[in-house]
């Protein structure tokens, strides 16, 4: 059974954070305060030069993690070192070019050996995921499949076979806030349910308690990057407190406290 | 050549969002019924012949085979084409088909302009909105063509991500459609993207050869010895190539922009210079460094300003069909000027690039022997930039 699943014992909050933004102690040190705070999945963005899926916040959280030459080989070792301590289950998510060129055998067995439980690749759709599967599967390293409001006629074939847990986006377009999200996300998820146990996690849009509530509500747990990503831009180094504060308000509407 | 997954060897492929999924599925399938059908190839020869100006010109350039003294040179004069470029064979296809969609809004990227000119044409003659991406950076560098799109009723918006160049306008455009997919077709301007894309636009791109051919046949009685055309994203060369595939006679030999040269780094060679990798909905050879982050790129020529290049071109590579040369921005400016002068032809920067490596192949070949150059566009929007690089500071 898949690591990731620990994650959704209750409705599961997850977190995003693009790795090397501001630099790789300030998100190691978010990564640590999400986790005290409640966080019961972390997802690591792997910064990519052509973010085609992000909207402008992260985005702009990808440029200036490159501009400050982070590397994917820095990536990992930020992962060895969280995993001294952290063992909430982590995943990646990048683009594939970033996979690919580090080559599908290094990055994915070194993704098993530093204690990455699954990649979220949002440019490999159901159809190209031949590329990268049998290599996660030699290593115990979930592919996450993602489901989207337009999938429809899709969703059986994509969450039959999917591993880990499902990031159903929330609406059309890309990552960042929505004041409101009008996908009918319950009949998508009742969908799901009818061919897989895999949990659900809604993503795309999310930023307040209110939304992370609702969302968690409909399926198995909220995703939020965005709204994080918007804290380390605005506090740089000091964000990790923030982070955790913002983490602890988030998990504590998810759970109805 | 293509396969069912659209694949061109090991290059293409769908590497795109789920949210786009069905929406490529669906124009997949809309093309599928198209293409064959009479009617939608009855009214698209006709915007070819009535609106468009084709068949285009195959010229045979007296002046500069002699002067070349060596295999005889023929121009294929895309560059009369209506709009001044072979983009507008690829927009009037593909608006035909996406109003036979029932789509009523047309989205492109553009770099130098000339694929947004040619989509705001399209969106004017058939009444469909019009929005176009393009990078904020070419915005400035072409502020006539965005005129120009302004003009024919488009609404265009400058890209400011990233390098602010024609790969951000794709990647804004890639946004743009995710979040309104229903109305509305991405009208894509090359050989590049998901699949179906590489295969429709070279299919709507293959009349340039499909004449050159039977034109070649007809003026010379045999087929060419080689067919020049430049490659950026390489729809104008694969469309010149197309229909000579299976002429194993005939080399192919695609231009490619070296900038400064393909020992800098600033240049556009991709196929030269770049390693095989997964962009913009497809795998193909990209200009990128040792972790896959893309590279910047340059070129004098905005259009061949782009860090990939088409599947089915990085397959002819690999098969050693067809044959890429890096041209430098200093050649292709002096074949720029040494066309305009001999042939009273100015070609576009990006065509000049296969004019300059005509100049290099034909007196090594001989007299009896034939070169087919793609003028791909008309260089009108190069003359300031050519005469800025000249050391003029002329003002458009």
């Amino acid at each position: 059974m898949s690591k990731i699943s620990s994650a959704f014992t209750n409705k599961a909050f997850i977190a995003f954070i693009t790795c090397g933004d501001p630099d790789l102690a300030t998100t190691a040190a978010c990564v640590r305060e999400a986790v005290r705070n409640g966080a019961d999945l972390i997802e690591l963005g792997i910064p990519f030069s052509d973010p085609t899926a992000e909207g402008p916040v992260i985005s702009a959280a990808n440029i200036r993690a490159l501009s400050g030459g982070i590397k994917t080989k820095d990536v990992f070792e930020l992962v060895r070192e969280l995993r001294k301590d952290v063992t909430v289950p982590m995943v990646f998510m990048t683009y594939a070019n970033v996979v690919f060129s580090y080559g599908a055998e290094k990055f994915i067995g070194t993704c098993e050996e530093v204690g990455i439980d699954g990649i979220i690749l949002p440019d490999l759709p159901y159809e190209e995921k031949e590329e990268f599967l049998p290599t996660c599967k030699a290593h115990g390293v979930d592919l996450i499949s993602l489901i989207a409001p337009t999938s429809e006629n899709r969703v059986e074939m994509i969450a039959r076979e999917a591993e880990g847990f499902i990031y159903l986006v929330s609406s059309l377009g890309v990552t960042g806030e929505r004041s409101k999200i009008t996908t009918d996300l319950a009949g998508i998820v009742s969908h799901i349910r009818k061919v897989t146990d895999v949990p659900v996690a809604i993503g795309f849009g999310i930023s307040t308690p209110e939304q992370a509530k609702e969302m968690a509500g409909l399926s198995d747990g909220a995703i939020v990057g965005s709204a994080i990503v918007k804290l380390v831009e605005k506090y740089g180094k000091d964000a990790p407190k923030y982070v955790g504060e913002y983490v602890k308000s988030m998990k504590d509407a998810i759970l109805g406290k | 050549m293509t396969n069912p997954k659209g694949r061109f060897g090991i290059h293409g492929g769908q590497y795109i969002p789920e949210t786009l999924m069905n929406a490529v599925i669906e124009l997949e399938e809309a093309y599928n019924h198209y293409k064959d059908d009479p009617e939608f190839n009855r009214e698209l020869t006709e915007l070819f012949n009535e609106y468009a100006g084709r068949p285009s010109r195959l010229y045979f350039a007296k002046k500069m085979t002699e002067d070349l003294g060596g295999a005889k040179i023929y121009l294929k004069r895309e560059d009369l084409n209506h709009t001044g470029a072979h983009k507008v064979n690829n927009v009037l296809g593909q608006a035909l088909l996406a109003k036979k969609m029932g789509k009523t809004r047309l989205i492109a990227e553009t770099g130098a302009g000339q694929h947004g000119v040619a989509t705001a044409t399209a969106a004017a003659l058939f009444g469909m909105e019009c929005v176009v991406f393009m990078g904020e950076e070419d915005t400035i560098r072409q502020a006539l063509n965005v005129y120009r799109m302004r003009l024919l009723g488009a609404t265009v918006v400058p890209v400011k991500s990233g390098t602010r160049t024609l790969k951000d306008a794709v990647s804004e455009a890639m946004r743009e459609w995710t979040t309104r997919i229903s109305d509305t077709h991405y009208c894509l301007g090359s050989v590049m993207g998901p699949h179906p894309f590489p295969t429709i636009v070279r299919d709507f791109q293959a009349v340039i050869s499909k004449e050159s051919r039977a034109q070649i046949l007809e003026k010379e009685g045999k087929l060419p010895d080689a067919v020049l055309a430049c490659v950026g994203g390489g729809s104008n060369a694969i469309g010149s190539f197309y229909h000579f595939i299976g002429d194993e006679g005939v080399k192919l030999i695609g231009c490619e922009a070296a900038g400064r040269g393909i020992d800098t780094f600033e240049t556009a060679a991709t196929v030269n210079t770049g390693k095989l990798g997964i962009f913009h909905g497809m795998k193909s050879y990209f200009c990128q460094d040792e972790d896959g982050q893309i590279a910047p790129v340059y070129s004098i020529s905005a259009g061949l300003d782009y860090p990939g290049v088409g599947p089915e071109h990085a397959h002819l590579h690999d098969i050693g069909r067809a044959q890429y040369v890096p041209v430098t921005d200093e050649e292709a400016v002096e074949a720029f000027e040494y066309l305009s002068r001999t042939e009273g032809i100015i070609p576009a920067i990006e065509s000049a690039h296969a004019v300059a490596y005509a100049r290099k192949l034909a007196p090594t070949m001989g007299k009896d022997q034939i070169i087919i150059v793609t003028i791909s566009g008309r260089g009108d929007k190069d003359c300031a930039a050519i005469a800025r690089y000249r050391g003029e500071d002329i003002h458009e």
